[in-house]
């Protein structure tokens, strides 16, 4: 079962889908402000990879290579739709604060790109555990960038209050920024570099190399 | 993947079947789960209404709070109850998109930014005894990005506010998003919207004196907001909007 391990965790740091392949940024930008939603996010895009990669993988002998893409798609669609639909049924107060988001899964390069590049050449159940997988990469990133933004931008984690605002009566004035969409992109780059420095092979090598600085001659 | 995959016949049946299972697959997905979908909704909106007048306890469940509330549709311009029509039918925000239900508004009338309005509109009531202790009327306007929706509850002499709550918009959340603030709309409760015959309930920019029984802080950093809220009340406080109503129920002939 080794391969399940490395099939399952791989994801999580050394092959991250938003670290390292850097796919998936927009949602990662929009649901991070409270991390009770980004959980459910999370919840819904590990459900939607696992199994668009088990049915694409189901069916994948059959698929004309002329229509996969559109093939994969129409999977992943309507998986997004009956999730939509169930977080609707049983989670409204949080489908509401997702809104478009949880329709936006199935532009998320993650799933698309799990689909084409795994599922298509793997078993069903490897599919399943490898979307397992990058769905909690996914999730790893989106619960670190929620746990900053929530507990700076309103003091507060899953809704609980930890630092206490100075419009509640106390001393933590809130930091805007935190809230709006561009943090996640400067929480996120941290974390890339961060996960860099542990892990240098993921270092990219230079595609070209800077000449050194030209020297100043005499006139 | 053999070659046969790439015949026209093929790919036009696996296309084909695809499409079916899938259409099935959402189709049941969205029947079977619409009526849970509905109860959460209606809930939804009654728990607003509720915690717009203050009287929300989550304790207990949202029909059982909800039984003490009666909903009634007033015609707007008589401000009398309109009968022979199904009050829980009536979906107010539709009757403003209808030509034969709804009035245009013209450029100066419109502070709210609302362009139509319904003939019609749809309140809640909680009476005991035959009195009416807390009227719940419907309210939105345009903020700076989105248009608000919300309820405004008064008490049973339809001048005091006893609460303000906004269900819907999409304010800049910290800036504009903090008219969902406790704190804020707390201030809301004990005001007093008319002084005399003109609306005198307002947003103060810079903040309100405590003492001041028709002023309520404006919001910081949120000014365009601020007085999109200001306007919205204006306008559902005035002869366009409930005061005809609320003129009836001071005088008793409601």
């Amino acid at each position: 079962m080794a391969k399940t391990k490395e099939l399952l965790f791989d994801p999580v740091v050394n092959d991250n889908p938003i670290a390292l392949q850097v796919l998936g940024i927009c949602s990662a930008l929009a649901v991070t402000s409270s991390m009770s939603v980004a959980f459910v996010m999370s919840l819904a895009v590990i459900a939607v990879t696992a199994f668009s990669g088990l049915f694409v993988s189901v069916i994948r002998s059959q698929i004309p290579s002329s229509i996969r893409i559109i093939v994969q798609m129409t999977i992943i669609a309507s998986l997004v739709i009956v999730v939509d639909q169930i977080l609707k049924a049983f989670a409204y107060e949080i489908s509401k604060q997702l809104s478009v988001f949880v329709g936006l899964i199935i532009t998320n390069c993650i799933v698309m790109g799990r689909a084409e590049a795994f599922a298509m050449k793997n078993g069903p159940v490897e599919s399943f555990i490898d979307g397992i997988g990058n769905g909690l990469g996914y999730s790893a990133i989106l619960m670190a960038v929620g746990f900053v933004r929530e507990l700076f931008g309103s003091g507060s984690l899953f809704g609980v209050e930890i630092l206490t605002k100075v419009t509640e009566g106390g001393w933590y004035y809130t930091n805007g920024m935190m809230l709006l969409p561009p943090s996640a992109f400067f929480i996120i780059g941290f974390i890339i570099w961060g996960i860099r420095a542990w892990k240098t092979s993921q270092v990219e090598v230079d595609e070209f190399k800077i000449a050194p600085n030209s020297k100043m001659k005499e006139a | 993947m053999s070659s046969s995959n790439e015949s026209i016949q093929k790919t036009v049946t696996v296309a084909l079947l695809l499409c079916l299972v899938c259409s099935v697959v959402v189709s049941a997905s969205a029947v079977i789960l619409r009526p849970a979908q509905a109860v959460n909704e209606q809930a939804n909106m009654q728990m607003n209404i509720l915690q717009a007048a203050g009287l929300y306890d989550p304790q207990q469940t949202v029909q059982e709070q909800f039984e003490l509330v009666s909903t009634r549709l007033v015609n707007l311009e008589t401000g009398e109850y309109v009968e022979g029509m199904d009050p829980d039918g009536y979906d107010q925000r539709k009757a403003a998109k209808d030509p034969s239900m709804n009035r245009v508004l013209s450029g100066e009338e419109d502070i709210a930014l609302i362009k139509r309005q319904a003939k019609v509109a749809k309140i809640y009531l909680i009476e005991s005894g035959g009195q009416i202790e807390k009227i719940i009327l419907p309210i939105h306007g345009y903020g700076l990005w989105s248009t608000l929706y919300g309820f405004m509850a008064l008490e049973g002499d339809a001048n005091t506010v006893a609460g303000l709550g906004f269900y819907e918009h999409a304010e800049t959340p910290g800036l504009g998003g903090e008219v969902d603030n406790p704190n804020w709309k707390a201030q809301w409760t004990g005001k007093q919207v008319y002084d005399g015959d003109a609306v005198a309930l307002r947003l103060v920019k810079g903040g309100a004196d405590r003492s001041d029984s028709y002023g309520v802080d404006g919001l910081s950093g949120a000014t365009i907001t601020s007085r999109g809220v200001d306007n919205l009340l204006k306008f559902w406080m005035s002869d366009a909007g409930f005061k005809p109503f609320l003129d009836n129920v001071k005088q008793g002939q409601i």
